[in-house]
C-alpha cells in the first residue's frame, strides 16, 4: 500500500497525482486557521531538503465544511492528518471525524508540542472516536521503541514512521539561515536510514501495523522499509521532484520483488527480522557487496 | 497539459553571466509566455523552477543565472545530458493587452523573449546592474537598455499596458507606478504543482501559493 505522506501533496490541486495512491494523507489540521510561517521556507541541503510550513491550514471549521466534502469526492481512502497544541485540542478534532483513518501528528518540528505526552494525546483521542488511530512519531527520541509501546498501550491502531527531523541550513554567501524561522524539519533522501532503523525498532517493539516514511525515492527503498517492518509505505519528498513517482515506484518495487523471487510484498514484510531471503532464492549470486 | 519528460540538452550558450540552456521539446507543450518549468539539475535532490525564455521549433529554452548549487549543474549541462523537466506550469501573462511595454530587471528578463514573440515585439525597457549583464539584452533586440544606476522606472512607463518580471524591489516600484500592470513573481519552491506550500506569497490578505495562484498577478 503506497500513501503520501502528509503534507506533501495536495490531492485538490493535483488529483492524478493522488489518484495514484492506495490512499490519500491531508496535511495536518488544527482548531484555528494557521496562515504558517514567513517565508522563505524551503531550502535544499545536500541529501535532503528543510521545510517550514509551519502546519499552514484552513482550521477545522472550514476543513470539515469544505476540504474533507471535496477531497470524499476523490472516491480515495482518507487518511486526516490531526494536530493540536494540547491532548484536548487533538481529542475534539478527533471527535469530529468520521469515516476516515486518523494520523495524529505528534511531532511537528516546526510548532511548540502539546505539553501532553504522546500516550497522553493517544489516550485522550481514543476515547473521542472509535476510528483508526495512527500515531506519527519523530525519529529524534531518544528512544522511539519506548514512545511506541506507549502510544499502543494508550490505545493506537498503528504508527506512521517517521516525521521530519529539526535541521539548519546557511545561505552560501552570507552565512544566515535560509529559513525565515531559521530551523526547519529534514527530510529526503538523508532521513532514509533513519527512518528504517525506526521501523525496525518499533516492529520489534510493538504489534501495530506501521506505515514507513522517510526518504523513499526508489522501489527498492519501499522494499527495505517494508522487509524492516512496514507493512504500507509513504512518500514525502520524492513527490516535490517527481509527481510520477507513485506509479515509478510501484513498477520499481514489482520488479524488486520479482529479482528477490517473492511473491508478493507481503511476503517481504519483516524480513529484515527473520533471516532476510534465503540465498537459494536469489536469481543470480553476485559479488559480495563492499 | 503538464507533463514530466526526461529530455535531451540540445545546447548551453553563455548571454553574458547567463547560461541559456536549450533542451529539446519532446511532448512537452510550451505553455502561455509567464508559466514555468521545473529543471531537475542532476545531483540534486529538488528540481528549479524557470520560465520558458524561447520556444524555437522542437525545442525549449531557459536562460540561467548560476548563482547556487542547482542553477550552476544546470549550466554545466552539455549537449546530450538528459534532464527531467515538468510543466507548463502556473498561470502566465494575460495577452489580451492594448499598448504592451515589458519591463524586465536582471536574470527577470528571461520569460521576455517568449512573451515579445507573443505579442509581436512591442516595445521593451530592461535594466541590468553591469554592463556585462546587459549582454542578455541581444535576447530581445528592440529593447531599450538601461544600466545601475538608472533604473527602470526612470524611463516612462505611463501609458502603457506594463508586463514585468525582475527582482522584488523592481515590481514593487513598478506597481506603484502602473497600477494594473501583471508582475511576474519569484519564490523558493520544491515542487511547482502546489504540494509543498513553499512558496506562499500573501496575495489580498491570504497567504496563497505563488506556483499555483501565479507567478504572475496583476499589481
Amino acid at each position: 500500500m503506497l500513501l503520501n505522506a502528509s503534507g506533501c501533496l495536495d490531492a485538490l490541486t493535483a488529483p492524478d497525482v493522488a489518484r495514484q495512491l492506495d490512499a490519500f494523507v491531508t496535511k495536518t489540521v488544527t482548531p484555528l486557521p494557521r496562515p504558517g510561517n514567513p517565508p522563505v521556507r524551503i531550502a535544499e541541503t545536500e541529501a535532503g531538503m528543510l521545510n517550514s510550513i509551519g502546519l499552514a491550514n484552513p482550521g477545522r471549521d472550514r476543513f470539515l465544511a469544505e476540504t474533507l466534502p471535496a477531497l470524499r469526492e476523490l472516491g480515495l481512502p482518507l487518511w486526516v492528518s490531526v494536530g493540536g497544541f494540547s491532548a484536548r485540542e487533538y481529542a475534539e478534532t478527533c471527535e469530529r471525524l468520521d469515516e476516515v483513518t486518523i494520523e495524529l501528528n505528534l511531532s511537528c518540528p516546526n510548532v511548540d508540542e502539546a505539553p501532553e505526552s504522546a500516550g497522553e494525546i493517544v489516550a485522550a483521542c481514543r476515547a473521542a472516536t472509535g476510528l483508526p488511530l495512527y500515531a506519527k512519531l519523530s525519529p529524534a527520541a531518544w528512544d522511539i521503541a519506548e514512545v511506541a509501546r506507549a502510544v499502543e498501550a494508550a490505545g493506537a491502531d498503528g504508527l506512521s514512521l517517521v516525521n521530519t527531523m529539526r535541521g539548519l541550513a546557511l545561505d552560501e554567501r552570507t552565512l544566515w539561515p535560509v529559513l525565515a524561522t531559521a530551523t526547519g524539519g529534514y527530510s529526503g533522501p538523508a532521513l532514509r536510514p533513519i527512518a528504517l532503523a525506526a521501523v525496525y525498532a518499533c516492529r520489534r517493539a510493538t504489534a501495530l501495523p506501521i506505515v514507513g516514511m522517510g526518504g523513499v525515492t526508489t522501489g527498492r527503498d519501499a522494499l527495505e522499509l517494508v522487509a524492516a517492518g512496514a507493512s504500507a509505505v509513504a512518500l514525502g519528498t520524492v513527490l516535490f521532484s517527481d509527481p510520477d513517482a507513485p506509479g515509478r515506484i510501484r513498477a520499481e518495487l514489482e520488479t524488486e520483488l520479482e529479482l528477490l523471487g517473492l511473491d508478493s510484498l507481503a511476503a517481504a514484510e519483516g524480513l529484515a527480522h527473520a533471516g532476510g531471503v534465503g540465498l537459494r532464492s536469489r536469481p543470480v549470486a553476485g559479488p559480495a557487496p563492499m | 497539459m503538464q507533463r514530466r519528460q526526461l529530455l535531451e540538452v540540445e545546447a548551453t550558450e553563455p548571454v553574458g553571466p547567463y547560461t541559456l540552456l536549450r533542451v529539446e521539446r519532446g511532448g512537452l507543450d510550451p505553455g502561455r509566455p509567464g508559466q514555468f518549468f521545473m529543471l531537475s539539475p542532476p545531483g540534486r535532490v529538488l528540481p528549479r523552477p524557470m520560465s520558458l525564455c524561447l520556444a524555437p521549433p522542437g525545442e525549449l529554452a531557459f536562460l540561467i543565472d548560476p548563482i547556487g548549487p542547482g542553477t550552476r549543474s544546470l549550466c554545466e549541462l552539455e549537449a546530450g545530458d538528459e534532464i527531467a523537466v515538468f510543466g507548463p506550469l502556473g498561470n502566465g501573462f494575460d495577452l489580451r493587452v492594448e499598448r504592451p511595454l515589458l519591463v524586465g530587471g536582471g536574470i527577470g528578463i528571461a520569460p521576455l523573449p517568449y512573451l515579445a514573440e507573443a505579442l509581436g515585439s512591442p516595445p521593451a525597457v530592461l535594466g541590468f546592474r553591469s554592463e556585462e549583464h546587459a549582454e542578455a539584452a541581444a535576447l530581445l533586440p528592440q529593447a531599450d537598455v538601461v544600466v545601475d544606476p538608472t533604473l527602470v522606472t526612470d524611463c516612462c512607463l505611463e501609458g502603457f499596458d506594463v508586463l514585468a518580471c525582475g527582482p522584488e524591489p523592481m515590481l514593487h516600484a513598478v506597481a506603484a507606478l502602473c497600477p494594473g500592470a501583471q508582475l511576474a513573481w519569484e519564490a523558493p519552491m520544491a515542487c511547482g504543482y502546489g504540494a509543498c506550500y513553499g512558496c506562499a506569497v500573501e496575495i489580498d490578505g491570504e497567504w496563497k501559493r505563488l506556483c499555483v495562484e501565479g507567478p504572475v498577478l496583476a499589481a
